[in-house]
């Protein structure tokens, strides 16, 4: 462990200028690879995420196809050049548990049972990686749903709140992800008040607990908007697709 | 469909608040815990927790430190969901359900800092004890998650640390010194089951849980990971519930089996 060094937060001031319930700069845009049905990018701060959807269509291999509803597919993937040290390309074992939590959180909004017998298949890449990179993932998967038609109840919106030197904050980042006490990473669907993905790490008592969901729960209504946002900038004009 | 029946029976069950041996809904199976269950392990404990069997082995090897801490002995920890626990296992490489299991249970081992990892360092970026924990599953009958974070954490109790000889070799011989454990982190999901918050089901409720939300807690208020699992949401006041819920039967679980 290295030398403690001055404090991140100075003043309620973080290392890059935010208040502690800001949120990193957002960009958001829907239809960026266009062999795919449906995608999507999304870049928070410095962390940038891109997403395809393939489907509903056929599913290989074949004894995953469900009589009832459609069979999600979903891979999360960190390009191995989106960190400071290279990724083994490949899956991980980290990539399979996100992989599998953004694929249960997004399956909640679709409406499988109008599929039954084909797959939804949705490949989300990290391209450059300054932490939440699941939920950056998980915002640029949501827009490629939207976006490839593909019905859904609500869209679904991501993002982290943590604390550092005691604090809670929104949007952990930087500096303060090496030195952050605490990860809570989740994914939010406003219309309906609910949570549908939800990780933690790092001890925390059950007050700090309630104000860093609190935080992240209002950060994700703001990550909602810009999805909207998106997807109504890529079909102002009608396009034939 | 056969399962489509079975769970719309389970969910009429929970709904008229009955569960298939008449427990409440946030009372456990019977918990039995046998510690030093394998002779050869460093340390070991086989739980049962209803018909759920599950046998977790500590085994320490030397290593090198992770060049980000050098001065840290390593963590490991592995799930098999062998073919023998169910006829829905396979063997070949960890499937998904195998490796959330092992990191949902890492997790709240790693970050209570249950292990004092600076104490497995023996020469820094060098030469640290590795500490390897398997989770071996005999026998799936539902709620694997809570019984693997019970099974992981009396087995690390009962570790010892073996001798180092001159040449390097390990002295397994009338192992003195425990592994030194500070925090006993208890993991404890809750499930939905036709809307209804339901603690440790069986397979055959399990096969109704529309999500789940494990939270693992050290204390009477402090908590180290959490985990939300399905495809049903909670709202943050369910969220908030099953926090509740959690704390108090992991302290329950640490005074019972524990003695903390």
């Amino acid at each position: 462990m290295s030398v403690k060094q001055e404090k991140l937060i100075v003043n309620g001031k973080r290392p890059d200028g935010r208040k502690l319930d800001e949120m990193r700069e957002i960009e958001a845009k829907a239809g960026v690879i266009e062999r795919a049905d449906g995608s999507g990018f999304f870049r928070l701060g410095n962390t940038i995420a891109v997403a395809a959807v393939y489907g509903p269509k056929e599913l290989h291999p074949k004894h995953l196809l469900d009589p009832v509803r459609a069979y999600v597919k979903c891979r999360y993937n960190m390009a191995p050049f989106s960190t400071t040290e290279r990724i083994r390309p490949g899956p991980s074992r980290r990539s399979t548990e996100i992989s599998k939590v953004i694929k249960s959180a997004l399956s909640s909004v679709l409406f499988l049972e109008e599929y039954p017998e084909t797959g939804i298949e949705i490949f989300i890449e990290v391209l450059q990686a300054d932490a939440s990179t699941r939920c950056v993932g998980l915002n640029a998967a949501s827009i490629a749903l939207a976006d490839a038609g593909v019905p859904m109840k609500d869209l679904v919106a991501s993002c982290a709140a943590g604390k550092v030197e005691g604090q809670i904050v929104l949007d952990v980042a930087g500096e303060e992800d090496c030195e952050g006490e605490v990860d809570l990473p989740i994914a939010y669907v406003p219309r309906k008040n609910e949570i549908y993905l939800l990780q933690m790490d790092g001890i925390v008592k059950k007050e700090e607990l309630k104000k860093a969901l609190d935080m992240a729960i209002k950060g994700c209504k703001v990550i909602y908007d810009k999805q909207k946002q998106a997807l109504k900038c890529e079909y102002k004009e009608v396009k034939a697709k | 469909m056969i399962t489509e029946i079975g769970t719309e029976y389970v969910k009429n069950m929970i709904k008229a608040g009955k569960r298939f041996d008449d427990r409440g809904f946030e009372d456990l199976r019977e918990l039995k815990i046998e510690r030093g269950y394998v002779q050869n392990a460093e340390g070991s404990a086989m739980v049962t927790l209803g018909e759920t069997k599950i046998l977790v082995g500590v085994k320490m090897k030397v290593g090198e430190p992770f060049p980000d801490s050098p001065n840290e002995g390593v963590l490991m920890v592995n799930a098999e969901l062998g073919p023998i626990a169910s006829p829905d296992f396979e063997s070949g490489p960890p499937d998904p359900q195998s490796v959330e299991l092992a990191r949902v249970v890492d997790r709240g081992i790693r970050e209570s800092k249950a292990i004092n990892t600076e104490s497995l360092c023996m020469e820094p970026g060098e030469k640290v004890w590795t500490v390897c924990v398997d989770i071996h599953v005999l026998n799936d009958d539902g709620n694997l998650i809570d019984a693997s974070s019970i099974g992981a954490i009396a087995a690390l109790l009962d570790a010892k640390v073996p001798e180092l000889n001159e040449d390097g070799t390990m002295n397994r011989e009338n192992m003195k010194k425990k592994l030194e454990i500070s925090q006993i982190p208890v993991a404890c999901t809750i499930h939905k089951i036709a809307g209804k918050m339901v603690l440790d089901p069986n397979l055959r409720e399990e096969s109704a849980v529309e999500g789940r939300l494990t939270v693992t807690s050290m204390d009477s208020e402090k908590l180290c990971a959490m985990q939300k699992g399905g495809e049903c949401g909670f709202t943050p006041e369910e969220v908030y519930k099953a926090i509740d819920i959690s704390i108090k039967k992991g302290g329950e679980i640490r005074k019972k089996h524990f003695g903390a």
